[in-house]
């Protein structure tokens, strides 16, 4: 079985994010790239299931994807030295400003060009958040949409996975080719090891244009995108807190706060 | 001249921080508390192959070098020293020698479940009567047949009596030499053991989850060729150890050191006194801005002796410049942190109090300052 992991770089999670006023994108230039956390438990999710079916005898190859500026080749590092055997990188000045119904449609051409049974990815970005991408991604490829995934286990020609829920999770099964979005919950994930690090120097790594993936440049970037970021603002700093005295009514007064917010 | 890691070597750097940060940070004051020794965290180590980074491959190792053990190190005692020591003991101390100065037989049985973190070693060299006079040692042993007969005891043995221990180097006497001096030999102990015993731990100032006991040998007995190496070269074996020790102990005061910058901005950027943060005053930023300049200069100083030991360049004066350095500016930084920290930096649950515990014992283990700066003399010439 092969599978694609799609990874992004994101701003350190510990690092303030900024959107920068020229073109009111993400800032990535002043920050600290990391692989989006969500996405470790995706490399970590596939790496596990290539083990498992190899412990079997069956064979497949993990590739991770990525969309991204130059930088974003430390975070694909990174997911060779956790075991991937190889990686795409779809790199092209084109590519900046694009929304998630751009992003959607260039991975699904940078897919066409890689072999996959299943593509695994987190299910948001810890920059932007949106969570729409898995359902998009599945859309455009014609393929099984399984979201939130907390387990997964890969049967004959058939994914079935425990999707998250607010309340529990529902058991969905569907056909392969799929593409699976995963939360916290489903792993552990590894820390590359020295002999990894070392080992991802060699692995092969696919750099793709526009014009390798058959991308349209109208369909990407600014012009391809649904949506546009009109204006922003920076996060207003923290109001001071309400500090009620207890004077015999503590009670009745937190009752009376609740209710002010309608949480009761 | 370029001072920057390789990209493999930052990568690695990378990956111990976040594992520091994740995984050690948020338990170091508890194992700091309970003086519990950290079993969870050292299996994570292990898993990620940090107790094999400068062995190679071939047994069990990861293929790294003694700079990748280095900044794993200083990594992480920029969480805690206790866990930063205890893979410096495993490796550095306990699994070294064995690759060194080991047959092929005991480096096949021994490094590949030392690389792995599933067994550790420890270094028995230190006795109660006597620390610098390492070279005097009262341990004996005595060939009966084909076994040695080890009396004598150890003292401050790093990693010497956890459930993971399998091994203890022990440097014994072993008779004396044509000059007078006795000749000195390290026996492999394989533990637990009939004649061996860790006595309880010692309750130390700082170090808290680091395991450090007195060793006691009653007729303790190994088969005879459990000699490291030649009899007679353990004072040469152990001499050398201590130099390559050295630049790791740099790393590891230069993380503690770092640990204090890092506690004291976020701190002072915080922290507000008449009416701003207290690092907006010059008092306490003057004081940062200093604690930064020594530790910068104190990782130049290992990051130099690493690099001249990888080119298999002297670097004895260099390790013990490094070690003396760091050593004085990580209880600086750490004197200093809790100054910024004011009443809270005497507080045992932040982390900056725990740091000014540990910080001492650097000036004093694998060397002291006096015997940093009699090596440093020595080596200009000086007849000392």
């Amino acid at each position: 079985m092969n599978i694609v992991v799609c990874v992004k770089q994101v701003p350190d999670t510990w690092a303030e994010k900024k959107l920068s006023p020229d073109d009111k994108t993400v800032d990535r230039v002043g920050v600290d790239g990391v692989m989006n956390e969500l996405d470790e438990y995706a490399v970590e999710e596939a790496l596990r299931i290539k083990e498992a079916l190899s412990a079997q005898g069956g064979g497949g190859e993990v590739t991770v994807l990525t969309m991204g500026p130059d930088k974003s080749v430390e975070t694909i590092r990174k997911a060779l030295s956790m075991g991937a055997d190889k990686a795409v990188h779809l790199v092209d000045p084109a590519l900046h400003g694009s929304d998630a119904l751009a992003t959607s449609y260039a991975l699904s051409k940078a897919l066409g060009t890689i072999e996959h049974d299943l593509v695994i990815l987190g299910v948001e970005s810890t920059d932007a958040r949106m969570s729409v991408l898995p359902a998009m991604l599945a859309e455009r490829l014609g393929a099984s949409q399984l979201t939130f995934a907390r387990k997964v286990e890969v049967g004959t020609g058939t994914v079935k996975i425990e999707r998250q829920t607010d309340s529990g999770y529902d058991v969905v099964e569907a056909p392969i080719p799929a593409v699976v979005s995963v939360v916290e919950k489903i792993n552990e994930p590894r820390y590359p090891s020295f002999k990894g690090i070392m080992a991802a120097k060699k692995k092969p790594l696919t750099t793709l244009t526009l014009a390798d993936a058959g991308i349209e440049a109208d369909n990407v970037g600014f012009a391809g995108s649904g949506t546009e970021v009109t204006d922003f603002a920076a996060r207003p700093p923290k109001q001071a807190g309400q500090i009620v005295k207890d004077e015999g009514d503590g009670g009745s007064k937190l009752a009376d706060f609740l209710a002010q917010q309608k949480f009761i | 001249m370029d001072f920057r890691l390789s990209d493999e070597h930052e990568a690695l750097r990378k990956t111990v921080e976040e594992f520091a940060r994740e995984v050690v940070a948020p338990v170091a004051e508890h194992h700091d508390r309970t003086e519990e020794f950290p079993y969870d965290v050292v299996r994570q180590m292990g898993e990620m192959g940090l107790f094999g980074l400068p062995f190679p491959e071939d047994y069990g190792g990861m293929g790294g070098d003694f700079l990748a053990l280095c900044l794993a190190i200083e990594e992480l005692a920029r969480a805690d020293s206790s866990v930063a020591i205890t893979l410096e003991g495993a490796v550095g101390l306990g699994s070294m020698p064995i690759y060194r100065f080991g047959s092929e037989q005991q480096k096949r049985e021994w490094l590949p479940q030392l690389c792995r973190g599933e067994a550790l070693a420890a270094f028995g060299l230190t006795e109660p009567g006597g620390g610098t006079d390492a070279g005097n040692p009262r341990t004996r042993a005595v060939l009966d047949g084909d076994e040695w007969v080890i009396n004598g005891s150890k003292a401050f043995i790093t990693n010497a009596g956890t459930d993971l221990t399998r091994l203890v180097t022990v440097l014994c006497r072993t008779g004396e030499r044509a000059d007078g001096r006795p000749e000195l030999t390290s026996v492999l102990v394989p533990v637990p053991r009939e004649g061996f015993r860790a006595s309880r731990k010692y309750s130390k100032v700082g170090w808290h989850a680091s395991d450090t006991r007195e060793l006691v040998l009653e007729d303790c007995r190994v088969p005879a060729e459990s000699v490291l190496g030649d009899r007679g070269r353990g004072y040469a074996q152990f001499l050398s150890t201590l130099d390559e020790g050295r630049v790791a102990i740099s790393a590891l005061a230069v993380g503690l050191a770092q640990a204090c910058v890092d506690e004291s901005v976020r701190y002072s950027r915080e922290r507000e006194a008449f009416g701003a943060p207290i690092g907006s005053y010059q008092g306490v930023a003057f004081r940062i801005a200093d604690m930064q300049l020594r530790t910068h200069v104190a990782r130049l100083a290992y990051y130099d002796a690493a690099a001249r030991m990888a080119a298999g360049a002297p670097f004895k004066r260099e390790a013990a410049m490094a070690k003396l350095y760091s050593s004085t500016i990580a209880v600086d930084n750490a004197r200093d942190a809790t100054q910024v920290f004011g009443g809270y930096g005497f507080m045992n649950e932040y982390p900056v109090a725990r740091h000014w515990r540990d910080a001492k014992i650097l000036e004093i283990g694998e060397g002291t300052s006096e015997v940093q700066r009699l090596l440093i003399a020595r080596s200009l010439g000086l007849p000392v």
